[in-house]
């Protein structure tokens, strides 16, 4: 052992220096017309919309492709000071949950729209994995509309997938749990016998508005990812899950025993009958269910209380297990409906399941016996073929329009091009480095509109200046029109993408908004023009309407605030004008600033810590006078006689005051 | 001794100069420059991942050249985590004849690949971890059975366990001899 340490010091350079032989600088596998491809004019628009899941950020960002510009960075599931997200008291309720005000969540997954199969720009949904819930964001004003918990879940990772006409968006949990209407107060060693799975189908109706349909039970497994079937497997989602050697320690080691896992097959027509026939139980919950009204400018929670549980046991023919070798991860289907590519993370193959034959193995009970009361269907009966070394640590596969696949493998750094009617490799072509998820826009769609294929890449190394221990993910754009993948452009992205998905620019910046109409405006606390601003005293609540143009406050003097008031300032700005925001901020206020868009009322709630003089200001340059948007608000002693007054444009001097 | 290491390492360096001048031209030029992956990041204040730990090594010299070959270097130097049974130089040098030149020529390279991903596992593995009796699933599909002998840790009785070194991205087990695949059916 001696020997083999010592002896590696002296030999290190000389072989370090051959390695390095190799040219260096990755710029060397971009092709020379890249930057022509990527180049977006100044002043002109991109041609897709890419909403990029941010990971531990919490947030969707969205980007430009194919210049990769950041157009803007959603507040979806944590808090965001920049908008006052989870701070003004109109948005708070977003982040309720049963566990309370949850500050911060983990966005994994996107799933936009659909409708017959193709992209329609009306929404797009995120999960949270770690206090689970779903999100859906109305993409006429890029704003979080609707967030709603899902229960007996931990981990929320296999979710939002949708189904052709957006009827559903799914949640499989990835931890295994003992269900919520039990005493979860056990062992974790009894995990076999306490600990179970659930996927979530929640119902999408024409408005957009969510509510958890039914739930099946299911045995104790990891629940990993999910696609929903389309054109001719429409009515069938499937579940990819690992971890079915049921380990609760070591999952690195204890859950890559067994050869193979299981895709989990779900007929959710079947399920619709079911639950129709009564056999759903009913189970006692508890979870929020949050709501954004777009009048009101204002976000309810409700803490729902029950859910609708399927057991497969009382329901046949609704769910079964296909084998897929070594803990499967993506779970992808084509966009004929017909092949559902299971991507084994450990596997050195890609199986390519048949929607048919998966049809005739369950007609003809071709099963292999059962998991957990689950028939297990004849893995070479349901197998379309397999893709032979294709890569190491296959992940996700995407598709285009012209029967190709598009494989991200983490371990070999690269995405493979491979072809579904023969499961041939195509092309290959490096990440730089250790993709994730990659994404075609409308990949995973009845019509993929091809073009590019984006990798989300875990580690860049190198691959931009430096920014100390913690380096920006990033996203690589290739063009795939032709018959090699050609990388053509780079950047950072925010927090950690994961999925992310594109959509033609015109089938959502048609119907982008541009101003709140104030005539509209629903919020309790507007005040619809200057001549309503004014500061009312509530017991030890001080509220202040106040109205925001260019460029002043109304009223921007406030006095008769005493120590032990606890103030809200409720702003409503009065601008109809696009891109005309005003912004609040009160000196020493400890939450954040208010955004305030055009015709839109927000509030600040403030509790002055000492008497004095406060100034607040605009916060958003709205206009040359920007700088001059401004106001002062008095805080007097507790018991103070100082009377509630307030003003704009009051000049005149006041007397001396005697205290 | 250290003298002529750092003579032959400078003329190398050199040599990588004269190369990166021509570089420039080729940028532009191609679109089939092979791939400047994560081995090649310049980091020295990390831990060694596999990689270095191989390359910092005299005994595995015919490894690295093996792994270069298989163009399994980047592989090898992502975050894993990977455990790696790393024959030695006289592991290979126990082959028959022959049979390594072979596979290092350039259409036996899904060969070569084959056997060294059978060297492979994800998940960082200890050797307090292995048990008699055991089967690992290696990166290409095929499994290595665990023995127990004289509390030595032998893989497919043919290789044993003579050292161990904790790398930045997984385990480095150093073996005496070469696992071979088990025939295809």
């Amino acid at each position: 052992m001696k020997h083999f340490l010592s002896k590696a010091i002296l030999i290190s350079l000389p072989i370090i220096s051959l390695i390095e032989c190799k040219p260096r600088g990755t710029q060397s596998a971009v092709s020379g017309d890249a930057a022509q491809k990527a180049y977006v004019a100044p002043g002109k628009y991109d041609e897709f919309y890419d909403f990029v899941s941010g990971g531990f950020s919490g947030q969707i960002s969205v980007y430009g492709l194919p210049s990769g510009r950041l157009l803007r960075v959603i507040p979806v599931f944590s808090v965001d000071p920049e908008k006052g997200y989870g701070y003004s008291e109109e948005t708070k309720a977003m982040l309720n949950t049963s566990h309370g005000f949850v500050p911060w969540g983990d966005q994994h997954h996107i799933a936009l729209s659909e409708t017959n199969g193709i992209q329609d720009g009306r929404w797009v949904f995120g999960n949270e994995n770690n206090t689970p819930r779903i999100a859906r964001v109305d993409l006429k004003t890029f704003r979080t509309a609707e967030i709603i918990e899902i229960p007996n879940s931990a981990g929320n990772h296999s979710s939002p997938f949708i189904t052709e006409n957006s009827e559903y968006v799914v949640a499989g949990t990835r931890f295994s749990i003992p269900m919520d209407n039990t005493n979860g107060d056990v062992p974790i060693n009894t995990y076999k016998q306490n600990f179970r799975g659930t996927v979530s189908f929640i119902h999408v109706d024409t408005s957009g508005k969510m509510n958890i349909a039914f739930q099946i039970l299911l045995p104790g497994v990891n629940f990993d990812l999910a696609r929903a079937g389309k054109g001719k497997s429409h009515g069938w989602v499937f579940f990819s899950c690992y971890n079915s050697e049921r380990a609760n320690t070591l999952l690195e080691v204890n859950a890559s025993q067994k050869d193979k896992d299981f895709i989990l097959c779900v007929n959710w027509k079947k399920a619709e009958e079911y639950l129709k026939a009564g056999k759903a139980k009913q189970q006692a919950v508890a979870y929020a269910h949050n709501v954004y009204d777009e009048n009101k400018h204002m976000a309810t929670s409700e803490i729902e209380k029950q859910v609708m549980v399927l057991d497969p046991k009382d329901c046949p023919d609704m769910v079964y297990f296909m084998p897929c070798p070594k803990s499967p991860h993506g779970c992808d289907t084509d966009p004929t409906g017909e092949y559902i590519v299971g991507s084994g993370k450990l596997a050195a193959v890609i199986p390519v399941f048949s929607f048919t034959k998966i049809q005739k193995a369950i007609a003809d009970k071709n099963f292999d016996g059962d998991y957990e009361g689950i028939p297990v269907l004849k893995y070479d009966a349901v197998l379309h073929g397999e893709v032979q070394k294709p890569g190491l640590g296959p992940l996700h596969t995407e598709f285009d329009a012209n029967g190709n696949a598009y494989t991200s493998f983490f371990v070999s750094s690269e995405i493979v091009k491979w072809r579904l009617s023969d499961l041939k490799v195509l092309d290959r072509v490096p990440t730089y480095y250790s993709v994730g998820h990659l994404s075609v826009p409308g990949g995973p769609t009845r019509k993929p509109w091809g073009k590019y294929v984006i990798a989300y890449n875990k580690i860049t190394k190198d691959r931009y200046l430096p920014t100390g221990p913690e380096l920006a993910q990033s996203a690589q754009l290739y063009d795939i029109s032709g018959d090699k993948m050609k990388l053509i452009l780079d950047f950072p992205t925010i927090g950690e993408p994961h999925y992310a998905e594109a959509i033609p620019a015109d089938i959502i910046m048609k119907n982008s908004q541009k101003i709140y109409k104030i005539e509209d405006n629903q919020n309790p606390w507007v005040a619809k023009g200057d001549n309503f601003a004014r500061v009312e005293r509530k017991g030890n609540e001080i509220h202040c309407y106040i109205t925001s143009i260019r460029s002043h406050f109304t009223p921007d003097n406030i006095e008769g605030v005493k120590m032990g008031d606890v103030v809200y300032f409720h702003v409503t700005n009065l601008e109809q004008d696009w891109d005309i925001p005003h912004g609040f901020a009160v000196k020493g206020a400890n939450n954040s600033e208010l955004l305030i868009m055009p015709g839109e009322t927000q509030t600040l709630k403030w509790t002055p810590e000492k008497s004095g003089v406060y100034p607040f200001y605009c916060t958003d340059f709205c206009s040359a006078l920007h700088q001059e948007m401004q106001g002062y608000i008095r805080v007097s002693v507790a018991g103070s006689t100082v009377p509630l007054t307030f003003s704009t444009g009051k000049t005149e001097p006041a007397l001396a005051e005697n205290k | 001794m250290k003298n002529i290491l750092l003579i032959l390492s400078i003329a190398v360096f050199s040599a990588c100069n004269n190369d990166n001048k021509t570089e420039s031209k080729e940028v532009s030029a191609s679109t089939e420059q092979p791939n400047a992956g994560q081995a090649n990041v310049k980091d020295d204040a990390s831990m060694k991942d596999i990689v270095k730990v191989a390359v910092g090594s005299a005994d595995h010299t015919t490894l690295v050249k093996a792994l270069q070959q298989a163009e399994l270097v980047d592989v090898l130097a992502n975050p894993g985590p990977f455990t790696v049974f790393a024959p030695t130089n006289a592991a290979f040098d126990k082959l028959p004849t022959g049979t390594l030149d072979g596979l290092m020529k350039a259409d036996k390279k899904a060969d070569l690949q084959n056997i060294l991903q059978y060297h492979v596992t994800t998940s960082t593995l200890k050797a307090s971890f292995f048990k008699d009796g055991q089967t690992i699933g290696m990166v290409n599909g095929d499994n290595v059975t665990i023995s127990i002998k004289d509390g030595k840790i032998v893989l497919n009785n043919s290789a044993t366990i003579i050292g161990s070194v904790q790398a930045s991205n997984g385990m480095v087990h150093i073996i005496d001899g070469v696992l071979l695949p088990p025939a295809k059916k």
